[in-house]
């Protein structure tokens, strides 16, 4: 059979891999919107702890935040239910894993999305609240869609940085794509040696296959958001 | 928590003689990739920003599989994928070099950075000023000439802020070491964590030093451009 009969796992792994990256993506979009509110607010109690949040998180290697994180977190519930005589919780690694690459990605995103709404010029909000816009429509209408166009290359590759850290995620016990070419190889290691080459060949496959989709994807957006815009002619 | 530190302080920060762990290892991950992916990234980058297709094709290859894939699959590839073949472990040279996990951590790390600062360093020597190219030309200076003397000095300079987001990035990634079992400091930070089952310490303490680590290269690199970038700014 064509992947020793772990074609199923490794789909499987996949879509977990693709379930685990598109929700981080989503959750780190959000932290980002807020922290980059945060620090572009004048409010000292809001732009500081943005401030310390996103140097200590970028300051800090992703693998240790994840370990750290997760380990601490089932520690603190574990003394929790301890204390209160309940049964141990168990972290779900799935949701773990979204929310601690989530939170840390969401520093990078905040950076992004900052730079992005620095370069919208500041005399459209000003046209656009004398207009009458209500706040909101202020930032649906003129800010979003302008503030997009300059922080998509950022997004692009935030979005990459993702899709690869989901493969660390196996470390703390998810079942995504790497996990899933490891028990392959375990589970045939009876049947030859160079079965190590070939899975964790087919997983690079499977993200390099992820990340020129995604590629393909984020120039249909480039060409959304840079409508009637006139390029630079070299 | 004052036990898991005098316990593990040394081996936090370089081990014993004979047998160094931490910090020390890290720093020495960092250094050697950075150094070894730089001196491949320069040949690289001019091969990539050469109009000839033959040569810029196959280094673009290179970065694109590089950099679409995630370090950790690499280094499982280097480290326990090559060795599962059995033409390398025919090979005596292959063979001792692949059974070391030290030496697969820094082939993995070196061809990693190698590609992203080619990456950069393509992009800069591709924005040099035309004109500086052309009067260089009107000096009569050969290719080689233009390079070593116009083209690589400028363009290096301006890759500066860019290649210190790439340094920091791969300090970073040295974490991916301690899953191949060489004893770096988040090797031993693991180490710390399961014995005294104390998570938030053990990996606090770590986290702490990544980020004065960081910080110092940040310094480094600023004290850096404001040496050699002065005549952007």
């Amino acid at each position: 059979m064509l992947l020793e009969g772990y074609g199923q796992q490794l789909w499987r792994g996949t879509l977990e891999t693709i379930q685990l990256a598109l929700l981080s993506l989503v959750f780190a979009f959000v932290i980002g919107l807020i922290g980059a509110a945060a620090k572009l607010s004048r409010s000292l109690w809001l732009s500081f702890p943005a401030t310390i949040y996103t140097t200590l998180i970028r300051g800090v290697p992703d693998l240790v935040l994840m370990l750290l994180l997760y380990y601490s977190f089932q520690d603190w519930l574990n003394r929790l239910t301890d204390a209160l005589n309940q049964q141990q919780i168990d972290i779900d690694p799935f949701f773990a894993g979204v929310c601690v690459l989530g939170f840390i990605y969401g520093a990078y995103f905040t950076e992004t999305f900052r730079g992005g709404v620095l370069a919208v010029p500041k005399g459209q909000l000003e046209a656009a609240a004398a207009y009458g816009l209500t706040n909101w429509q202020v930032f649906r209408r003129v800010l979003f869609p302008q503030m997009m166009r300059f922080a998509l290359p950022g997004i692009s590759n935030n979005w990459q940085v993702i899709l690869k850290a989901t493969a660390l995620v196996s470390i703390i016990g998810l079942h995504e794509v790497v996990r899933a070419a490891q028990d392959a190889i375990t589970g045939t290691s009876s049947k030859g040696a160079y079965h190590a080459f070939f899975f964790l060949s087919v997983a690079g496959l499977i993200y390099l296959l992820l990340t020129t989709l995604s590629n393909l994807v984020f120039m249909v957006l480039e060409r959304h958001y840079s409508i009637g815009i006139r390029k630079p002619e070299v | 928590m004052n036990e898991l530190i005098q316990q593990y302080w040394q081996q936090y920060l370089w081990g014993g003689p004979g047998h160094l762990t931490g910090l020390v290892i890290t720093l020495w991950l960092t250094v050697a990739s950075v150094g070894l992916g730089f001196f491949l990234a320069v040949p690289l980058a001019v091969a990539k920003a050469s109009t000839n297709r033959w040569v810029s094709i196959p280094v673009s290859l290179y970065t694109y599989v590089v950099r679409g894939t995630p370090l950790y699959v690499q280094l499982l590839l280097l480290y326990s994928g090559v060795y599962s073949l059995d033409a390398v472990r025919a090979t005596p040279f292959l063979n001792t070099f692949f059974r070391d996990a030290f030496n697969c951590t820094i082939l993995a790390f070196t061809l990693n950075t190698a590609a992203y600062t080619t990456e950069i360093f393509a992009g800069a020597i591709k924005a040099t000023p035309h004109g500086e190219i052309e009067a260089a030309r009107a000096y009569g200076m050969s290719n080689f000439v233009l390079y070593r003397c116009i083209i690589l000095p400028a363009a290096l300079r301006r890759a500066l802020p860019a290649y210190s987001n790439e340094v920091i990035l791969m300090l970073h990634a040295t974490t991916l070491a301690a899953t191949a079992t060489v004893p770096d400091l988040l090797k031993v930070a693991r180490n710390a964590s399961s014995e005294y089952y104390l998570p938030f310490v053990a990996y606090g303490s770590a986290a702490l030093l990544y980020l004065c680590v960081s910080f110092a290269v940040i310094w480094l690199f600023q004290k850096a451009e404001r040496r050699w970038l002065a005549f952007l700014g």
